[in-house]
Order: structure tokens, then C-alpha cells, then sequence
């Protein structure tokens, strides 16, 4: 698009209650971090989702290419042992 | 309490929730008309704030007249029975004009609840500690895009300015009170609304001054008129669309 005027991409991360993850909510334009993190507020806790959010400028975020999608996760697949499968979590442990 | 101190609390009630739902009301004008996407949900957010906070106040001066409903004083009255401040139904205008309509009122509003946190009326005092953290961000809001504007480009530089100089003959009105609420100030129910404004002009004076705007003349003329039943041109127009469905179809349920 010739005409795109927007502002600039930025991830939104909220954390739904402390001590939990934060997690990926969507994006945001904006013109800078305190825009980010108002707009961010408005759309992504306005149903009472979070009690935390982080921005991030997307340009900041370093993705793996499709291509290397081999080389990076194959290794992983084929070594069963690497999972805690064989021990018990007990019930006391959360958010895992 | 007595018949006419029932009567003042209730103009004073109607008065707060007036305000809420008339600004809301303009506010909620920028739906799907927002400059971009993000900022057309935030000004929708704040006007369901608006109507949020209207809807306590109204269901209070329907306790207080013995029960009628909120939508009684939303959609049942004329232009004349609403008094809201003038500012408040003035057309959107440019974005730096709702931006400088936003950070007069909200200004003007986080002095008010912050006094009526201490109200000795227990209703009172209950919504202005909800709706004073609405108010926060409202205000924040304002503020932010009016530094934003003010020390941005040129041209918004120069339609900030407009926006705050066209709507300062509106800002007095907002302080105006009447025989009726001075006996609540007395009883410490309501807060003293007129002494509010020195602060109100200090902390404005200063948003402008940091976004290298210059605060109009304090001499300049004020309209005033909501607390004598005097609006402006525009509320019929706002009560004609707000009113439009209930008139026609009156009782109709959906």
C-alpha cells in the first residue's frame, strides 16, 4: 500500500493476573510507548482481560523464518526423554 | 431530609449526570469517525464511561423523586430541563477541538469528584470515588493529545490553539452554581463548584504552557446560561436524535 499512513506496529502483551504469563493479545498503532500502552489499554482491558500489559515496537521482535523450520525444531522431535512426561506434577503447582 | 433540601440535592444530582450524558452523548458522535482506529475505540470507551457514570446519577434523582426510572431523565425531558454545562453539547468540531473540550472538562471534573469523595451524602461520595479513576484517565487522555497537538507540527500547533481559544468563552459556565446547591455546600454534601476555579486555571495554564500553547486572556467574555435553563443552539439538536426513538414508539420495549 502506497497510502498507509499509520503509525508504527507495536505487540501487545497482558498478563490476565499476577504471577501468570503474559500473552500475546494482538496489536496496536501508534506514535510512541505512552500512545502504545493507552491505546493498548483501550482495546485489549476493556473487558476486564488484564491487570498488566507490555508494548513492544514490532520492529524489536526477532522472529525464526519459515525456512529454518527444519533445523530449528526437527532436532526436538524425536527425543521423547527431553519431556517431563515421566514425572508427577503435584497439584499444588500452577501455570505450567 | 427536608422538601427543600430533597429538592436542591436532586438539582444538584441532575446536574452531575447531565453533564456525563450530554458529553457522552457528543462523544459518542466520533464512533466509526475516530481519526484512526485505536483512537476511535478510546473515545468511545470514554463516552461509555460518560454513560456509565450518568446511569448511577440518574437512578439516584429517581430514588430521590420517588421512583422514576433513568430513562425517564434521558428521554422524557425537554431542552430547557437539562443542566448540563454549556460546554459540554457543543459539536465535536475538529479532533483539537474535542481534544480541548476533553481536557477543559476533564480537568474541571477531576477537582469536582475529588471534593465530592468527601461529600457527607454516602451516594455521592460512593460514585465520585468510582468515577474519579475514570476521570484520571480521562484527563490523561486530554492531556497527552493536547501535547501531542500543541508541540506537533505546525498545522496542529496552530488548530490546538483555535480549539482552546474557541471553547475558553464556554469554561465559566462549568463554575456556575445556584441558591439551591450553595445550601449543600453549606450542609457539606456538595463541593464549592466556583472555588474550584483557580486550580482548575493553574493546572490548565500549565498543560498549555508545556505544550507551548498560550492560555487565552482570563478577561475574555463567558457565556453562561445552564443553570438558568439557557443552552445553547446545539442541545435541541442532541435531544431531537437521543430522544427520536422513545418519542416516536413511547413505552416501546426492545
Amino acid at each position: 500500500m502506497s497510502n498507509d499512513n499509520q503509525f508504527p506496529l507495536w505487540e501487545v502483551f497482558v498478563q490476565a493476573k499476577s504471577g501468570t504469563p503474559y500473552k500475546h493479545a494482538g496489536s496496536v498503532h501508534a506514535a510512541d510507548k505512552e500512545m502504545a500502552l493507552m491505546n493498548a489499554r483501550d482495546l485489549y482491558s476493556r473487558r476486564n482481560e488484564g491487570t498488566a500489559i507490555w508494548v513492544v515496537p514490532a520492529s524489536a521482535i526477532v522472529a525464526s523464518s519459515p525456512e529454518e523450520i527444519g533445523s530449528f525444531f526437527e532436532p526436538s522431535n524425536d527425543k521423547a526423554y527431553r519431556h517431563p512426561t515421566f514425572y508427577e506434577i503435584p497439584a499444588e503447582v500452577k501455570h505450567i | 431530609m427536608s422538601n427543600n433540601s430533597n429538592a436542591a440535592l436532586l438539582e444538584f444530582v441532575l446536574r452531575l449526570g447531565d453533564n456525563n450524558l450530554i458529553l457522552g452523548h457528543r462523544l459518542s458522535e466520533w464512533c466509526s469517525n475516530g481519526p484512526f482506529l485505536e483512537e476511535d475505540i478510546a473515545l468511545s470507551n470514554i463516552a461509555l464511561d460518560y454513560l456509565g457514570q450518568t446511569r448511577i446519577l440518574y437512578t439516584y434523582a429517581g430514588t430521590l423523586e420517588g421512583g422514576k426510572t433513568e430513562d425517564f431523565y434521558a428521554y422524557e425531558r425537554f431542552e430547557h430541563e437539562f443542566t448540563n454545562a454549556l460546554i459540554t453539547e457543543l459539536p465535536n468540531g475538529d479532533y483539537a477541538h474535542s481534544i480541548a473540550r476533553q481536557l477543559y472538562y476533564s480537568v474541571f471534573a477531576d477537582l469536582l469528584l475529588t471534593e465530592l469523595m468527601k461529600s457527607k451524602d454516602a451516594t455521592l461520595s460512593g460514585y465520585a470515588a468510582k468515577a474519579i479513576k475514570e476521570t484520571a484517565y480521562h484527563l490523561r487522555h486530554a492531556t497527552d493529545w493536547t501535547l501531542r497537538l500543541g508541540d506537533g507540527t505546525e498545522e496542529s500547533h496552530q488548530r490546538m490553539q483555535k480549539a482552546i481559544d474557541d471553547l475558553f468563552m464556554y469554561t465559566g459556565d462549568m463554575f456556575a452554581t445556584t441558591e439551591k446547591e450553595k445550601s449543600l455546600v453549606a450542609a457539606g454534601i456538595a463541593p464549592d463548584v466556583p472555588a474550584l476555579k483557580a486550580a482548575w486555571t493553574k493546572k490548565v495554564e500549565s498543560v498549555l504552557k508545556e505544550a507551548t500553547l498560550t492560555m487565552p486572556d482570563a478577561a475574555t467574555w463567558q457565556m453562561q446560561g445552564s443553570r438558568t435553563n439557557r443552552h445553547t443552539e446545539h442541545i435541541g439538536y442532541i435531544i431531537a436524535e437521543m430522544q427520536y426513538v422513545t418519542r416516536a414508539y413511547p413505552g416501546n420495549k426492545w
